[in-house]
C-alpha cells in the first residue's frame, strides 16, 4: 500500500498566491505612482527607472540549495506562504521598507563565510560556510515568529539547537551573556553605506541573549527555511530565531558570536532605550509606547480580508518551554 | 502665452482631476482584494491613503500661491475639490486602520486614539479637517460670510499637525517626514504676507 506522507511545508491548493499575479505587484504600485516624495528621492530610483524599460525577471536571483533535515511534525498552523515569508523582512541592511530586502540583496555572497565563536570559551573556534551544515545535528522546526511591529507568520525554519553550539565552544564560569554581530560590509549592504535606505540605525546590528536562553532548547541557528537554505532577505547564510522574543531579537547574517560576562549594548535598545529593551520577551500585557502588543496579525494567504488578527500569547505561545527562565523578574521593567 | 482658463474647460479640467485623484484609489483597493500588493496588503492600504491625503493637502495649499504667480485665478476653482480629495483619503486611511489593522476591535480602536500621540494628532487634524469639508459647499460658504474664511484658515494647522503625525509615526529614519516639513515650510513661506496680516488683525482685536 502507498501511503503518502506530505512534507509539512508542502501547501495546500487554497494557501498558494499565484506567483506570477504575486510578481505583478512592483508594476502595479509603479502605475499607481501616488507613493510618498520618499520613493521619488530613493537610492534605487535608478534601478526603477531602468526598470520601466527592462524587466524584473531579469535579475539575478540568489540561488537556494536543498538541505537535508529531519523533518518536523505536522504543525496545526497554517505556514505563511514562502513567497510571503521572503518578500516582508525587516533586515535594514538592505533596506528598511518591507519589499527592499528581497530586492537589493540578491547579489550577496555567502561562501565563502566565517562565524567566529570567541570570548570567555575554552575552545574558540570558526565555522566555515560548509561547516554550517555539517557540525551539529540539522532538523526542521516550525516556529510562530512576532514581529515587534504587531504582525505574526509560521515559519518552517530548518537548522541546529544553539545550545549544541555553546556545548562545543566549552564556555567559562564567566560566560553570562552572548553577543551576536551581524556582517559589516558596505560594498554589499546598501543599508550600510547609505543611512536613509538603512533606516539610520548603526551598524553593525548587534543582538544579545542571556546565557540560559540560550541554553533553551527552542532557541535555533537557522541555516534555511522551507526546505531550502535561507536566502539573502532571510540572513541567509545562518540566522539566530527565538521564537518567544521579538522577531528584531532574531539577528541574521551572523559572523561572531561572543560569550561575555556583562550583558551586551544592542542595536535597537541603543536606539531607542523606551521602545525596545534588551530581553524582547513577547508580552501582550506591556504596550510598545506606540502600539498596543495585545494582539496581532497574522500573515497568510490571500489579500486583505484574509488577514486575520489575533490575540498575543505571553511568550509568543511557548510559556511552557521558557516562563521558568524569568521567574521572579519584573518583566514590565524588564520588557 | 494665454494662461487662463475659459469657464466652460473647467468641468472638463475637474473630470481630469477626479481620474487623477479615483484611480490610483480604486487601484489599490482592487490590488489588496487580489493580494497583489506584497505580503502584507494592510500595511501598505493604510500607507499609500495616508500619503495620498497628505499630498492632497499640500497640493490643495499651493493652488493658490500658484494662482497668484501665473495670474490665473481660475485655479481657484479647483482647490475646495482638492482639498475633500484630502478629506476622502484621510477618511480612507482611518477607516483602513479601523476595518483591517483592529479589525473593528473598538475598545483598542478607541484606545488607541488616546494613548498613542501620533494616532491622537493625527485624530485631532481629521476631526478639524472634517468640519471644514462639510462647510465647504458655496451654500453655507455665503451663510458664514467672512466667518468661512476664519475657519477654512485652519487648513493651515491641519496639515502642519499631519506632518506631525508622519513624523512621530516612522520607526527610525526620519528622512522623508522631514522632506515634507520642508515643503510645509515652503508653502508656508509663500503666504507669509497674508499670514502676517491675519495675524495682525487677530491681535489688533
Amino acid at each position: 500500500m502507498l501511503i503518502k506522507r506530505s512534507k509539512t511545508t508542502d501547501l495546500k491548493e487554497h494557501q498558494v498566491t499565484d506567483e506570477k499575479l504575486y510578481l505583478e505587484r512592483r508594476q502595479y504600485l509603479k502605475k499607481m505612482g501616488f507613493l510618498g516624495v520618499g520613493s521619488l528621492l530613493s537610492g534605487t530610483t535608478v534601478a526603477n527607472v531602468f526598470d520601466l524599460f527592462g524587466d524584473d525577471s531579469k535579475t539575478d536571483v540568489f540561488k537556494q540549495r536543498d538541505l537535508n533535515y529531519q523533518i518536523a511534525k505536522a504543525s496545526t498552523e497554517i505556514l505563511t506562504p514562502e513567497i510571503k515569508v521572503t518578500t516582508h523582512n525587516n533586515f535594514y541592511e538592505f533596506g528598511a521598507q518591507k519589499n527592499q530586502p528581497a530586492e537589493l540583496s540578491q547579489g550577496f555572497k555567502v561562501d565563502p563565510w566565517q562565524l567566529k565563536i570567541s570570548g570567555e570559551v575554552e575552545k574558540p573556534f570558526t565555522l566555515d560556510y560548509d561547516d554550517l551544515f555539517s557540525s551539529f545535528k540539522i532538523e526542521e522546526r516550525i516556529y510562530r515568529l512576532r514581529c515587534v511591529e504587531a504582525w505574526s507568520m509560521v515559519i518552517p525554519w530548518v537548522g541546529f539547537s544553539l545550545a549544541d553550539l555553546v556545548k562545543k565552544a566549552k564556555i567559562t564560569s564567566k560566560a553570562k551573556y552572548l553577543a551576536f554581530e551581524t556582517l559589516y560590509d558596505p560594498k554589499q549592504m546598501i543599508g550600510q553605506r547609505n543611512r536613509r535606505l538603512g533606516g539610520g540605525i548603526s551598524y553593525p546590528y548587534i543582538e544579545g541573549l542571556r546565557i540560559d536562553e540560550a541554553l533553551n532548547p527552542l532557541a535555533l541557528m537557522s541555516v534555511g527555511l522551507y526546505g531550502k537554505t535561507l536566502p539573502p532577505q532571510n540572513g541567509a547564510p545562518i540566522r539566530l530565531v527565538v521564537p518567544w522574543k521579538y522577531g528584531f531579537k532574531s539577528i541574521k547574517s551572523v559572523v561572531g558570536i561572543k560569550f561575555l560576562e556583562k550583558e551586551p549594548p544592542t542595536t535597537w535598545n541603543i536606539l531607542a532605550p523606551h521602545e525596545y529593551g534588551f530581553y524582547a520577551n513577547v508580552n501582550p500585557k506591556v504596550d510598545h509606547p506606540r502600539w498596543s502588543q495585545r494582539s496581532e496579525r497574522r500573515i497568510t494567504t490571500g489579500g486583505i480580508f484574509a488577514q486575520n488578527r489575533i490575540n498575543t500569547l505571553p511568550f509568543n505561545g511557548y510559556g511552557e518551554e521558557v516562563a521558568g527562565l524569568y521567574r521572579g523578574m519584573n518583566l514590565r521593567k524588564y520588557y | 502665452m494665454n494662461l487662463s482658463i475659459s469657464k466652460n474647460r473647467i468641468p472638463f479640467f475637474k473630470a481630469i482631476l477626479h481620474v487623477v485623484f479615483l484611480y490610483p484609489l480604486a487601484s489599490l483597493y482592487v490590488g489588496a482584494f487580489y493580494d497583489r500588493l506584497g505580503a502584507d496588503p494592510v500595511e501598505q492600504v493604510i500607507h499609500f491613503t495616508g500619503m495620498g491625503a497628505l499630498n492632497c493637502l499640500l497640493i490643495s495649499l499651493l493652488v493658490s500661491p500658484l494662482a497668484k504667480l501665473f495670474k490665473l485665478s481660475s485655479l481657484l476653482h479647483f482647490r475646495r475639490m482638492i482639498g475633500l480629495y484630502a478629506f476622502a483619503y484621510a477618511l480612507c486611511h482611518i477607516l483602513n486602520f479601523l476595518f483591517f489593522e483592529v479589525q473593528f476591535d473598538l475598545i483598542l480602536f478607541v484606545e488607541e486614539i488616546f494613548k498613542r500621540p501620533y494616532i491622537t494628532i493625527g485624530m485631532t487634524a481629521f476631526s478639524i479637517l472634517t468640519a471644514l469639508a462639510f462647510t465647504s459647499t458655496s451654500k453655507i460658504r455665503r451663510k458664514m460670510k467672512k466667518h468661512w474664511q476664519k475657519l477654512h484658515n485652519f487648513t493651515y494647522l491641519i496639515a502642519l499637525l499631519a506632518v506631525i503625525h508622519f513624523y512621530w509615526s516612522v520607526k527610525s529614519d526620519v528622512t522623508e517626514p522631514l522632506i515634507y516639513f520642508a515643503l510645509y515650510g515652503v508653502l508656508m513661506t509663500l503666504r507669509y504676507d497674508s499670514l502676517r496680516r491675519w495675524s495682525q488683525r487677530f491681535r489688533s482685536r
